[in-house]
């Protein structure tokens, strides 16, 4: 299958309807690995596909081009979604020249027999001229990984902008107009936030640099392409590599026979204030993707586990250990939890909230075994005190902008 | 004091700004920066670095 996004620069990739686990991150509207065929003078695939659908890609670019007539292969990431079927295409083209930087080459021979591959490293600024079209690239280390680069066609304003911008999102279209914009901007932020919420300042000067660019279309390596709400991706970016709060309290707990339940409740309960959005996240099915999604625009979090052996609830372990690698900032909140004998469950949460450097409101909210209505209260009134935090810090950064 | 350079993702270590979020007062060397320091942005260690040339 393909798809033209300008004269002679064509979709080749391909859509998995069927993934639903990345690494973890619960793709629950599958994905697509995009690859980018430019024919010219001299004729460019941008980027591969996840090595099992590598026939895939070969089919589509020889529905348009021999492959013998391939000349480059652009790299601009080598994590095995895109790159995986560069060894591939390289058997299928032998003539070809892998045109990557110097730390994507790197990676790219820990991941493949590289020994017999021609190579053109490229970098910031450089450009390749491929006849009526040039490709200049721009580095753009930890968008996602240290090698991560993106690609732009001046003569379009196209920017293959790699992980940047993308989505986990299978469909039959290939363009943002296409789909329901909303579900599309949704799955951009569960992306963002999953995948590379923690390098914040990686991707503030990657936006900065790109925004010397006269940018008409974005097309990212994963979902679908931006070309009528670019304006949409852009702004929502700016808030998102800065964390940007909203006025929102996330309560967030497991428990074991419903206590921590009954407290979590009643925080939610007094966080329900006018002006505030409380959701609660019940922990147990291990939705860490929700977890990081939820995260990365509220203001405010609860965090609740009862004592399970001394300590927390592994499944609360894992979000929260999930979570710090993430590196959610700006947020503020603390820890309950119900106990039964010897407490140890809510102040390990703490300890994690402190280790991801969450402003700490309170001490540890215990209670043992079930909660007395003082303690729903304490609930309630702490619930109230993430609502107000949440409006304060909103407006904190509302008067910074 | 010299700037150092991380060699995996560019990050640039200011010894004039240091690294408050890790705990990195203004004005630490980059020598001075305990061993167990990792680049804020990539998390690689120290021997990852190289000094700036100005
Ligand atoms: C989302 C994500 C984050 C990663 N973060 C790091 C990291 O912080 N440091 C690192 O050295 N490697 C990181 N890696 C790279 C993996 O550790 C590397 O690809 C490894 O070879 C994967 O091993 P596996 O094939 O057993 O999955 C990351 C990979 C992914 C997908
Ligand atoms: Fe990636
Ligand atoms: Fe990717």
């Amino acid at each position: 299958m393909t798809r033209s996004l300008f004269p002679n620069i064509d979709w080749v990739g391909y859509v998995d309807w069927t993934v639903r686990d990345f690494h973890g991150y619960q793709t629950r509207r599958g994905s697509s690995y995009n690859s980018y065929l430019i024919r010219d003078t001299k004729n460019a695939l941008v980027d591969t596909v996840k090595a099992p659908y590598a026939c895939h890609l070969l089919k589509s670019v020889t529905e348009l081009l021999p492959l013998a007539k391939l000349d480059y292969l652009v790299v601009n990431h080598a994590e095995p979604d895109h790159g995986g079927s560069v060894g591939a295409v390289v058997k299928a083209c032998p003539q070809v020249t892998v045109v990557t930087n110097k730390k994507c080459q790197a990676i790219l021979s820990g991941y493949h027999d590289t020994s017999n591959w021609n190579w053109q490293l490229v970098g910031t600024g450089d450009t390749l001229e491929l006849g009526n079209r040039t490709l200049t690239f721009l580095e753009t280390p930890m968008v996602h990984w240290p090698d991560s680069m993106m690609t732009y066609v001046s003569q379009d304003g196209l920017l293959f902008s790699m992980d940047g911008f993308g989505q986990h999102y299978a469909s039959c279209h290939r363009f943002d107009d296409e789909e329901p914009i909303e579900t599309v901007l949704a799955e951009a932020k569960t992306y963002y936030a999953n995948i590379i919420m923690w390098a914040g300042k990686p991707i503030q000067r990657a936006l900065e640099a790109a925004s010397k660019l006269d940018i008409k279309m974005i097309a990212p390596s994963h979902g679908t392409i931006w070309r009528s709400h670019m304006d949409r991706i852009l702004a929502a970016y700016q808030d998102w590599v800065v964390c940007k709060p909203s006025p929102k309290v996330l309560v967030v707990y497991d428990t074991m026979w419903e206590s921590t339940a009954m407290m979590a409740r009643a925080i939610l309960e007094g966080a329900s204030q006018p002006g505030i959005t409380a959701k609660l996240l019940y922990i147990r099915a291990g939705d860490y993707t929700e977890l990081a999604t939820e995260t990365l625009d509220a203001a405010t979090i609860a965090v609740g586990s009862p004592t399970l052996n001394g300590g927390m609830m592994p499944v609360i372990g894992g979000g929260l250990t999930y979570l710090k690698g993430l590196r959610p900032i700006c947020k503020a909140g603390f820890s309950f939890g119900s106990y039964g004998w010897s407490k140890g469950g809510a102040a390990a949460v703490q300890r994690e909230l402190e280790e991801t450097k969450f402003e700490i409101l309170r001490d540890p909210l215990e209670c043992q075994y079930r909660p007395t209505p003082e303690v729903l209260q304490e609930c309630r009134e702490a619930g109230k005190m993430l609502a107000d935090k949440a409006l304060a810090l909103t407006c904190a950064v509302e008067s910074k902008s | 004091m010299k700037k150092y350079e991380c060699n995996v993702c560019g990050y640039i270590y200011d010894p004039e700004q240091g690294d408050p979020d890790n705990g990195v007062e203004p004005g630490t060397a980059f020598e001075d920066l305990p061993d167990d320091w990792v680049c804020p942005e990539c998390f690689v260690g120290k021997d990852e670095f190289t000094p700036v040339e100005e």
